[in-house]
């Protein structure tokens, strides 16, 4: 046993980073929780964030550094202690700096609040070419979020307790869990809310909807158009509203009058009577609606407009700024604090252009994280200059963005790849060095902000020391900086040196932060003036319906619709997700949840499985270009005929997880060629626009 | 006599595991073993309309225990005040003469220990004041410990709730 302690902290188990409670005892974790002192967590906490102390104990991860001592992909390592692999590494990227410049070196991550020095690196250095994995997550609904309002979209966050009709669009809320959000929309259906839920399949989300349209995949475009054509012919929409903020309406109004629900019905297969019975439903319900513009939502081509039609689907309703509603996430400021202090000192202004293409070649796409898999075209071509070495943070590109191999081929252009993770990930099998972070359970990390209603700060505090030689992030870049002669930006030794600058100014300690894990600056909510005082980054101040950065460079903000193709007989439309128990590709190897996560199965329309001759539980073979694997079916109505799902995540390659290895299909294996398919207009991988081929086997 | 229950409300429900896993942690189980099972049916289409219904399932702690009659080495008792039905682990000669007593299916086999296991309601945590394992860290708070009495209102007022589809509360209470 030992001395008996509380740590509130941030879980990592999953992007989400859920506040958390952990009761150590002496040097063990004995037990995991929600944080009960943020009233919308309580105790809850999901499978995965439960399985983190089964992360302490898994020993088929990195415990140590590693240096590649063989072939890249060969398997074969070399311990050796941090000292070496960070003069390693350093000695490397020196060279790469003195021949090409800093700009030679990419650095991807999974974003988050923790990730300032990661930046600030990257900064020092001289690189512009930071992104994160949006390509393959929510980078076409931050920029539709740019084009009608001059933010991006965590800028805006959605009030689900007091929502009185909520619609999602595959946003599988109930399966892919940020706890807070799934109780407050479980409660909110509790007191009668209505959930309208749009998915070519039956998700746990579909089980739980007022209203489930089992849409054909890739059309959710046109469903918005005839919803937008509806709520306008009928004058369903919030006047006031619009006419005080909405810039350009009339080029709306005029454009969504040739799409009519009869004519969406053929697109969709959803009948045009229940549009109009959703529409009329809905409107009495304005503006306490949320329509989620979607998070995950690189999976079409139309990605960009499906997202941009979904938040005007809100502000042609008023759903803005309002309880129940989508509101602004306020910060320090609005509650007129002080905020945290930026950690790296007089780092220089990086003029140089991104590899990628953000903000020159593609004006209108966000500099901040850019397009990874045009960063990647940059690696194969050199175009617009090389990129020689790829720092993978937390990030697992072999698993999230499509084509793995692919991508390896490319990686052959690196003359440094260096990974960065807590676990195994199919990247660190390519890895020249490994570099083991520290669990979150081990780690303390830079004060993070929280927007919100009731802004404020948060804090990841260490529950115990790291178990084995595995070091924290923040401490990795400070060294290779230093290494690299840019110690003078990173005047610290320890993360209390770090929090000190964060603070400096603020009037607010770290105990006050540790002592429930967060703080927060105002005790009342704060709300805009909704009439007078919405603060659109936009040139007119208003929502714009025709943004000029993208009409500028020919892409119309107003974009005909065009139809998904069919896939041909014998060929279907991949569609993936996950389950609550899974974080993406993250725990497969997990001891704890590894049980419930041994293989993936195929859901395929019962019908259609009857006339290959398939019954339920039967054996397929799923084919791509060269990958080609057996796997089990799920035959049921629930799911589109042209489509076939599975979960993400599986057929592991790396042989250090026994327990996951080669076990499952891994979808991104099927999605071939699919590296350099995107999101003209918003930029994300398509990921859906894939069609895979299925066999019985026999 | 038993005066707990655990009321798990399938409206709420979204199978999501946390319950098995958060009792596999706190009871140090072998990993993939839980005291309570989550269960689904679905997702089908039942006569036309698509459902998926997840059921919790755990030990009942029944007034005339079966498996404690069936015990022969008094690894299993009931508990006198609160009428759990604990099991003592050092007792267990592993004979799994509880499994076959037991109708429900309760008990289980725990391979690592060559004994079996069963819910006992987190007994630690009740005594200390808190909540069962499972009940604790429920995601959607689809799980409530409470007296007996109390479940089976909240049963009732959940099937009226779901049938109008309105709130609904006890004529007496305000
Ligand atoms: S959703 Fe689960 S895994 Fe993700 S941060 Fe929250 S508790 Fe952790
Ligand atoms: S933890 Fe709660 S919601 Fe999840 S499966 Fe168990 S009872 Fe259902
Ligand atoms: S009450 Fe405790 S032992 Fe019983 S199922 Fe829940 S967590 Fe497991």
């Amino acid at each position: 046993m030992g001395e008996k302690r509380t740590v509130y902290s941030i879980c990592g188990m999953c992007s989400v980073r859920c506040p958390i409670m952990v009761e150590v005892e002496g040097d063990r974790v004995r037990w995991i929780s929600g944080n009960p002192h943020d009233a919308g967590m309580g105790t809850a906490l999901c499978a995965k964030g439960i399985a983190g102390r089964a992360l302490l104990d898994d020993t088929e991860r990195p415990l140590s550094p590693l240096i590649r001592d063989g072939e890249r992909g060969s398997g074969k390592w070399r311990t050796v202690s941090w000292d070496e692999a960070l003069d390693y590494v350093a000695e490397k990227l020196k060279a790469i700096i003195d021949q090409y410049g800093g700009r030679a070196v990419l650095l991807s991550d999974r974003g988050g609040p923790f990730g300032e020095y990661r930046k600030a690196f990257l900064k020092a250095i001289g690189s512009p070419n930071y992104c994160n994995h949006d390509v393959t997550c929510a980078v076409s609904v931050n920029h539709a979020a740019l084009s009608l309002f001059g933010f991006g979209r965590k800028t805006l966050n959605y009030d689900y307790k007091n929502a009185k009709h909520i619609v999602l669009y595959g946003r599988n809320i109930l399966e892919s869990i940020k706890i807070k959000t799934t109780k407050a929309v479980i409660n909110a259906l509790d007191r009668g809310a209505k959930l309208t839920y749009i998915d070519p399949r039956y998700s746990v989300t579909a089980s739980k909807a007022t209203r489930w349209w089992r849409i054909r995949p890739g059309t959710d475009y046109a469903l918005n158009l005839a919803l937008m054509h509806i709520i306008i012919k009928e004058g369903l929409y919030d006047k006031a509203f619009v006419s005080r903020w909405v810039h350009g309406f009339e080029h709306l109004a005029k454009f969504v009058e040739q799409y009519t629900p009869e004519w969406a019905e053929e697109e969709t297969g959803i009948p045009a009577q229940e549009m109009y019975l959703f529409c009329r439903e809905i409107a009495q319900d304005a503006p306490h609606v949320i329509f989620h513009p979607g998070w995950m939502r690189a999976r079409y081509k139309q990605a960009f407009w499906e997202s941009r039609t979904t938040y005007l689907l809100n502000v042609l309703l008023g759903a803005i700024e309002v309880p129940g509603g989508l509101f602004f996430m306020k910060g320090p400021k609005d509650a007129g604090k002080k905020g945290l202090n930026s950690i790296g000192e007089n780092l220089p202004k990086v003029e140089e252009k991104r590899a990628d293409g953000a903000g020159w070649k593609y004006p209108y796409i966000n500099k901040g994280p850019g397009l990874l898999h045009r960063a990647f075209e940059a690696i194969k071509t050199g175009d617009p200059y090389p990129i020689k070495a790829y720092i993978v943070h937390r990030h697992d590109p072999l698993t999230g963005l499509p084509d793995p191999e692919a991508q390896v081929e490319i990686f052959k252009n690196l003359d440094l790849l260096v990974v960065v993770d807590v676990n195994w990930s199919e990247t660190a099998k390519y890895a020249d060095v490994i570099l083991p972070e520290c669990t979150y359970l081990e780690r303390s990390d830079l004060i993070a902000n929280q927007k919100g209603l009731k802004p404020g700060f948060r804090i990841r505090t260490a529950a115990i020391e790291p178990r084995y030689d595995t070091k924290p992030g923040w401490w990795i870049y400070i060294q290779l900086a230093k290494r690299l002669g840019k110690g003078e930006h990173f005047p610290y030794e320890t993360i209390e040196d770090l929090w000190e600058k964060q603070l400096e100014g603020t009037g607010i300690t770290v105990a006050q932060i540790q002592e429930k894990g967060f703080i927060t600056l105002t005790d009342k909510p704060i709300w805009y003036d909704r009439m007078n005082d919405l603060p659109f980054k936009t040139e007119s101040g208003k929502i714009e319906i025709i943004n000029k950065k993208w009409e500028d460079a020919g892409i119309p903000c107003l974009k005909p619709y065009e139809s998904p193709e069919k896939p041909p007989k014998g060929k279907f439309r991949l569609l993936f997700g996950r389950c609550a128990w899974q974080t993406h590709g993250m725990w497969m190897n997990n001891p704890a949840l590894h049980p419930y996560l041994k293989e993936n199965v195929l859901w395929i329309n019962k019908k259609v499985a009857e006339e290959m001759g398939l019954k339920d539980g039967d054996k397929v073979i799923v084919s791509n270009g060269g990958y080609k694997k057996e796997m089990r079916i799920f035959a049921t109505e629930l799911i589109h005929p042209e489509a076939v799902f599975m979960l993400h995540g599986f057929g592991r390659t790396v042989p250090q997880q026994t327990r996951a290895y080669n076990r499952g299909v891994a979808d991104q294996r099927l999605e071939v060629g699919l590296l350099d398919v995107y999101d003209p207009a918003g930029g994300a991988n398509a990921l859906c626009e894939c069609f895979i081929e299925v066999k019985p086997a026999k | 006599m038993a005066k707990y229950y655990i009321y798990h409300d399938p409206t709420r429900c979204i199978g999501c595991l946390a319950c098995e896993i958060s009792c596999m942690d706190w009871k140090e189980l072998p990993y993939g073993e839980a005291n309570c099972r989550i269960f689904r049916f679905g997702p089908e289409a039942v006569f036309g309309e698509p459902d998926l219904t997840f059921m919790y399932t755990s030990c009942f702690h029944c007034e005339k225990p079966l498996c404690v009659e069936a015990c022969p080495s008094g690894a299993l008792a009931k508990r006198e005040g609160d009428g759990i039905v604990v099991f003592r682990e050092d007792l267990c000669i592993g004979c799994r003469a509880c499994i076959t007593a037991c109708p429900w299916g309760i008990p289980q086999w725990n391979e690592n220990a060559g004994k079996i296991h069963k819910c006992d309601y987190c007994a630690d945590r009740i005594d200390q004041g808190l909540k069962p394992a499972c009940v604790t860290r429920c995601p959607v708070d689809a799980l409530k410990f409470v007296p007996v009495e109390e479940a089976s209102q909240l049963k009732r007022m959940r099937w009226l709730r779901d049938t109008f589809g309105r709130q609904v509360a006890p004529a007496a209470k305000y």
